[in-house]
């Protein structure tokens, strides 16, 4: 498995309103300068004696290797929930344990290709740094934002810097053109000819991102947004169904095996409202009938 | 003077009283990017039954005030892929491993135990951890550990097919009325040790949606949230050893073990090992972090042997 570090104080030094989110950069030596686009950090919230114990877990927004407090990642938070608005209350000089980078980044293109990446939301954060990558390769890289309404999109400047081209939709046609990404991609594929699309974001766009790139003969790779409890690969709670190579589908772990994936290898007819039931035909299915 | 740490599971004896917990920890190679797992008194493997499963469908975990409820299903490799790939693995970063078996009948169970001793990696198994209390199972919270008959015949079948110095530990639910009776019934059946507690089981409702958070709708509740239970669970049965209810066998004590005075707590009731559990999922270190705390505490009161603190509360009522 990859190299991971923890930690343990890593000092917050910047915290600032993005729309509806937080945009937050820890001090994190160790996981700065080994860190790759579409991986993840496993944040722990509320203190040494917090009750709320499980970690959550950020894709990374962009990472400093060698800022001038040493290296800084940068993450964006949708305080939602206790823990997320416990982390973005903090204040500068305040600190909390992180543990990263984890999981599976985006694969690059091995040779320079033109590229469309999208983000639902928040799900933005991870794109603008692969849009440098991928640009560093000779790619071009065509962002699509999308977000129910404008103070839910993330990074629109960012991206008009970052991208070959932009465009925004909104689900009530706040900003950009009206509907969600399923709108405009189709017309981004042909325009581009892109053949890889990357996206973050709630698991129906990731699956309409899926379905739209294979009409266009594009292989699209997601990044999952489970829960998780540990964020390390021990819990098992992360998982979803995914068809491997050898044809078989597996319940995997999305912050081991993932959280990236091949959009075609997810097994998206398991999904409904928020709940994923096991495939019958998975790998140990049959075992789970029995007792 | 130097704290002798070492403890005693019967037959064999551990270099120190911390382990993982089982389903806490997975198989050893994702916590031993933090950590050398030999430093562990034992690494107790996520519960092995017979065949492949899948685990349940997802949501499997919701956070609740100090812990979270889970449904994961037991899912795993399967015994014969644990054999040749999980144990192999485990011995070769030196871990001594506490494996944990299941099976949906008593029979399944003796045919995991079987197989395990035929592993060529055996000889870094340090005893067996036989899971007759997992709620999340078909018959929700109908475990075996909840009779004491059931309770019995599993232990009995396992520990025929285990050599004779194999400890054979089983573990033990907290949700049952009288813990003592179960415990009793193991250990009369050839039991050479107890883990206490598994999970309690409980639900969450989702109130947004209305509906049972977890998939699977019961799962089992852990966390710093429960850790009196199992005080109280290792407390009954450390006290009716003492008085003669039952022979006196190894305790190991689980259940919301955050820190070392925690794992403290269930030593001073009683338990001769301690596991760590849902805490490694807010501290992959925890495991390491709570011995070290532990030691630093035993030895900070003045003894020169962590044998000499197992069940010391017992004398000070």
């Amino acid at each position: 498995m990859s190299p991971v570090a923890q930690v343990r104080a890593a000092e917050l030094i910047a915290t600032r309103r993005a729309g509806a989110y937080h945009h937050v950069t820890f001090v994190a030596p160790g996981i700065a300068e080994s860190a790759r686009p579409g991986q993840f950090v496993a944040v722990a919230v509320g203190g040494p004696t917090s009750a709320n114990l499980l970690r959550r877990a950020f894709s990374i927004h962009k990472v400093t290797p060698s800022g001038t407090y040493g290296g800084t990642v940068d993450l964006v938070i949708s305080a939602k929930g206790a823990g997320t608005q416990w982390l973005t209350a903090l204040r500068a000089h305040d600190t909390t344990d992180i543990v990263g980078p984890l999981g599976r980044p985006f694969p690059l293109p091995a040779e320079a290709a033109p590229c469309v990446l999208v983000g639902g939301g928040y799900g933005s954060a991870p794109l603008f740094w692969l849009a440098a990558a991928l640009k560093e390769r000779g790619c071009q890289a065509h962002l699509v934002l999308g977000a129910a309404t404008e103070s839910r999109l993330f990074g629109v400047v960012d991206a008009r810097r970052a991208g070959d081209s932009v465009h925004v939709t909104t689900d009530d046609g706040t900003a950009g053109t009206k509907g969600t990404v399923a709108a405009v991609l189709p017309a981004v594929f042909r325009e581009t000819g892109a053949v890889v699309a990357y996206a973050c974001g709630p698991m129906g766009m990731l699956r309409s991102v899926t379905e739209i790139s294979a009409a266009h003969g594009a292989v699209a790779q997601v990044a999952v947004e489970e829960a998780m409890a540990c964020g390390v690969g021990v819990c098992m709670t992360c998982v979803i169904p995914v068809t491997g190579n050898d044809g078989l589908t597996r319940m995997v772990r999305s912050c081991a095996e993932g959280p990236v994936f091949r959009g075609d290898r997810i097994r998206w007819d398991a999904f409904d409202g928020g709940r994923c039931t096991v495939p019958e035909d998975a790998v140990g299915a049959q075992a789970m009938r029995s007792h | 003077m130097a704290l002798d740490l070492s403890t005693s599971l019967g037959p064999v004896t551990l270099p120190n009283p911390v382990m993982t917990a089982s389903g806490c920890a997975a198989n050893g190679k994702e916590l031993a990017r933090f950590f050398d797992v030999d430093r562990l008194g034992a690494f107790v493997t996520k519960t092995v039954m017979a065949q492949p499963r899948s685990g349940r469908g997802t949501p499997r975990m919701a956070e609740t005030p100090s812990g979270m409820l889970n449904s994961i299903g037991l899912q795993g490799p399967g015994i014969a892929a644990f054999c040749a790939g999980d144990l192999p693995m485990l011995k070769d970063l030196g871990a001594r491993v506490l494996v944990s078996i299941a099976g949906g009948t008593s029979t399944e169970f003796a045919d995991v135990a079987a197989h395990l001793r035929e592993s060529a990696a055996f000889d870094c198994v340090v005893g067996v951890e036989v899971n007759i209390s997992c709620p999340n199972v078909a018959n929700r919270g109908q475990v075996f550990a909840c009779d004491p008959l059931s309770s019995a015949k599993v232990v009995a079948l396992v520990r025929e097919q285990l050599p004779r110095d194999t400890p054979v530990i089983a573990k033990l639910s907290p949700d049952v009325t009288d813990i003592v009776s179960i415990a009793q019934s193991c250990v009369k059946a050839g039991a050479t040790g107890l883990t206490m507690i598994n999970t309690l089981l409980g639900v969450v409702i989702d109130t947004e949606t209305l509906r049972p958070a977890l998939y699977a709708v019961t799962g089992g509740l852990s966390g710093p949230a429960i850790r009196p239970v199992a005080v109280r669970a290792v407390w009954q049965v450390a006290a009716a050893m003492r008085e003669g209810r039952l022979p006196t066998v190894p305790i190991i004590g689980v259940g919301g073990v955050r820190t070392g005075r925690d794992a403290l707590e269930l030593v001073a009731a009683g338990a001769a090992a301690v596991q760590v559990g849902t805490a490694t999922f807010n501290d992959p270190t925890a495991p390491v972090r709570v011995l070290e705390e532990l030691a630093a505490l035993v030895a900070g009161k003045g003894f020169t042997r962590f044998t000499d603190v197992v069940g010391v509360a017992h004398d000070r009522t």
